[in-house]
C-alpha cells in the first residue's frame, strides 16, 4: 500500500505574522518558513505504518512554487521515500488543490492519504474533508488514534463532545490532529541522504486542474486589540473587582 | 432575496447552541432562514430549531443512517435538499469543519472558513494566521455560499419563535464504508465549556493531574465550565476536549479565569471573544497580562484557596 503526505509551507507557527500597512497580505519577507506542524504529524504516522510493515512506500506531496520544495527535502529527511512537487506559482484555493491532489491519486493510486486537519496560515481546515467528498471515499478529520485492520481502519477522532472513533474502509482521507504523534527530528546523514531521493515536478495544468476559485481575498487588516485592563494586589481584591462588574 | 440553509448540530436529543448562533449570522445577511436537521428520532430537536426567531421552515429528516453525524451521509443529504438555497452554513463545531467542506467540494466551491463578521451577503471577514490577520473575502456572484459560521462571535438568536416544520425521507443513500463506532465522553456533569458563560482555565504551571482538582475546585464554586492550555493539555494534566486556543476551542464566555497560563498567541487567539478575562500568573512578564482586563501577579497554589475562601 502507498501513502501519500501533503505537505505545506507555512510561516514557522514561532513567527508573529504582522498585516502590511497597504493591507494588501502579511509579511513574508525574510521571515522563517517551515512545514505546516500537522503536516509533520501526517507524515510521521505515514512513517510509522509503513515501518510496522502495513505500507510499502510514502510519499510526499506539495503545492507551489519551487520554493516548497525546501518541505518536500524536509519531508524525505523524515523518511518518506519520494517527493512530488506540483509547480504553481499561485496560491491554490483549497477545492483547486483537493482537484490537484485528486489527480495525483488517480497516478499513484494510495491506499490512504494523510494530510493535517489545518494549515496555520489561513486556518482553511478544508481539503482533507474536500478531496474526500472528490474521491468519493470515506474521511476521519481530526484523528488522534489510527489504527489499521487490513482493509479498514479505526479512527478515533477529536471532537468537541469527547473521542469519536469511526470504521472506515480504505482507500480514504485522514487529517490528523496534534496528539496523534510525537513527529521525529531530522539528523543531519538523513538530510543528507533525502538530497539523492526522487523528487518529481508536475505542472499544475499538466494535471488539468486551474487555479481560479470562488473566493477572492480583497483585505487584510490587524485584529482589534483588547484594552491592558486593570492591575490588582491580591485574591481580595480580584474576587472584590468581580463582585463590583457584577460578574460572580 | 438569499435563502439561507442552516445545518443543525444536535446530539439527538436536544439543538447545540451553535446552531442558533448560525441563525444570527444569517440574520445579518437580511436572508430567509430555514434549518436543516438530520438525524434518527428527532423531533424535539426540530421542535428546538423551530422555536427560533426569523426561520422560516425546519426541515427534518428522519433515518437510521443520519443518526450519527458521518459527514459522507450528511454531506450527500444536505446537497440533495439545498437546490434553492443562495447559502449553506454550519457552525465551526468540530461537526461543522468535518461536514461543510465535503458540502462545498460537492457544491464546487471553496467554503469561507469561520466568518466573524458579515459585510453582504457575498463578503465576509474571517480570521487567518490564528487571528492575527482578518481578511475580506468575497465570494463570486451567482455561486453558492458555503461556509462555517464562527460562534464566539455572534450571539445566540432568541428562541420565540414558530417556524413551519416539515418532515421528509432521505433523499441520499447511504454511505457503507464509515461506521459509526462509540463516543466517549469526558468531563462529566460541568457545564458545556463552549457555551459556559463563566470559564476557569488551568496552565502548565498547575504542574500535575493531581493539582489540575484546584481548576475543577474552583469552577465548581463558580458554577462554570473548565478549560486548559495546550501545555496543560499536552503534559496529561486534563483530557484534550478542554483545550481552548487556535487548533482546540474558540470560546466567548462572559469571564474568563485563566490560571498559570502565560497567554501564548495560539491560547489567546481562543479567548479574545470573552467579555472579561482574568489572569493570575507568577510571571509579571507573561503575555497574557496584555489582553487581561484584570490581573494578579501571584501564586495561583495561594490565590486559588483564598478565593475559595472569600466566595464562601
Amino acid at each position: 500500500m502507498k501513502i501519500l503526505v501533503g505537505i505545506k509551507r507555512v510561516v514557522d507557527y514561532n513567527v508573529r505574522v504582522r498585516v502590511l500597512p497597504d493591507g494588501s497580505g502579511v509579511d513574508t519577507d525574510g521571515v522563517k518558513m517551515s512545514v505546516n506542524p500537522f503536516d509533520e504529524i501526517a507524515l510521521e504516522e505515514a512513517l510509522r505504518i509503513r515501518e510496522a510493515g502495513n505500507a510499502d512506500e510514502v510519499i510526499v506531496v506539495s503545492a507551489g512554487g519551487d520554493e516548497c520544495q525546501q518541505q518536500l527535502r524536509t519531508g524525505l529527511a523524515m523518511g518518506a521515500d519520494r517527493a512530488i512537487q506540483i509547480q504553481t506559482g499561485e496560491s491554490l484555493q483549497p477545492l483547486s488543490l483537493a482537484r490537484a491532489f485528486m489527480k495525483v491519486i488517480e497516478r499513484e493510486e494510495p491506499g490512504l492519504v494523510i494530510l493535517g486537519k489545518q494549515a496555520i496560515d489561513d486556518d482553511n481546515s478544508q481539503t482533507g474533508q474536500m478531496l474526500a467528498a472528490l474521491w468519493d471515499r470515506p474521511q476521519a478529520t481530526f484523528a488522534s488514534r489510527v489504527v489499521l485492520n487490513g482493509s479498514s481502519a479505526a479512527v478515533t477522532r477529536e471532537v468537541d463532545a469527547g473521542l469519536e472513533t469511526i470504521e472506515i474502509d480504505l482507500p480514504a482521507v485522514i487529517t490528523v490532529d496534534l496528539r496523534l504523534n510525537e513527529p521525529r527530528f531530522v539528523k543531519l546523514p538523513d538530510i543528507m541522504k533525502a538530497k539523492r531521493k526522487p523528487l518529481d515536478v508536475i505542472p499544475l495544468d499538466e494535471l488539468g486542474v486551474t487555479v481560479e476559485g470562488n473566493l477572492s481575498v480583497t483585505r487584510h487588516a490587524p485584529p482589534a486589540q483588547r484594552e491592558k485592563g486593570i492591575m490588582v494586589e491580591d485574591a481580595a481584591q480580584l474576587v472584590q473587582e468581580l463582585k463590583n462588574r457584577g460578574l460572580i | 432575496m438569499s435563502r439561507v440553509l442552516i445545518i443543525a448540530e444536535h446530539d439527538g436529543s436536544s439543538l447545540n447552541m451553535s446552531t442558533a448562533k448560525c441563525v444570527s449570522c444569517a440574520q445579518a445577511i437580511g436572508a430567509e432562514i430555514d434549518i436543516a436537521v438530520f438525524g434518527n428520532g428527532i423531533d424535539a430537536v426540530a421542535a428546538e430549531a423551530a422555536a427560533l426567531d426569523s426561520v422560516s421552515k425546519v426541515i427534518a429528516v428522519n433515518a437510521p443512517h443520519l443518526e450519527a453525524p458521518i459527514a459522507a451521509n450528511w454531506a450527500t443529504e444536505a446537497v440533495a435538499i439545498s437546490a434553492d438555497y443562495s447559502h449553506i452554513f454550519g457552525p465551526s463545531t468540530t461537526l461543522g469543519k468535518d461536514l461543510m467542506p465535503r458540502i462545498a467540494a460537492l457544491c464546487g466551491v471553496n467554503q469561507v472558513s469561520d466568518i466573524m463578521e458579515v459585510n453582504s451577503a457575498t463578503s465576509f471577514k474571517r480570521p487567518i494566521y490564528a487571528g492575527n490577520a482578518i481578511v475580506d473575502v468575497d465570494a463570486a456572484a451567482g455561486a453558492r455560499v458555503v461556509a462555517t459560521v464562527r460562534t464566539a462571535s455572534w450571539k445566540a438568536a432568541a428562541g420565540s419563535g414558530s417556524a413551519e416544520l416539515e418532515q421528509r425521507s432521505a433523499a441520499a443513500t447511504q454511505a457503507s464504508h464509515t461506521r459509526f463506532v462509540g463516543m466517549e465522553v469526558e468531563g462529566g456533569e460541568r457545564p458545556d465549556l463552549q457555551s459556559a458563560p463563566r470559564v476557569v482555565s488551568g496552565g502548565r504551571a498547575l504542574g500535575s493531574e493531581e493539582q489540575f482538582e484546584l481548576i475543577y475546585r474552583l469552577a465548581d464554586k463558580l458554577g462554570a465550565g473548565v478549560g486548559a492550555s495546550r501545555a496543560a493539555v499536552d503534559a496529561g494534566y486534563c483530557p484534550n476536549d478542554m483545550q481552548v486556543g487556535q487548533t482546540g476551542k474558540i470560546i466567548s464566555p462572559d469571564l474568563y479565569l485563566a490560571f498559570g497560563i502565560s497567554g501564548a498567541i495560539q491560547h489567546v487567539t481562543g479567548i479574545k471573544d470573552a467579555g472579561t478575562i482574568v489572569a493570575v500568573n507568577k510571571d509579571s512578564e507573561a503575555p497574557i497580562f496584555e489582553i487581561s482586563d484584570i490581573g494578579l501577579v501571584g501564586d495561583l497554589f495561594t490565590v486559588i484557596p483564598e478565593m475559595e475562601g472569600l466566595l464562601g
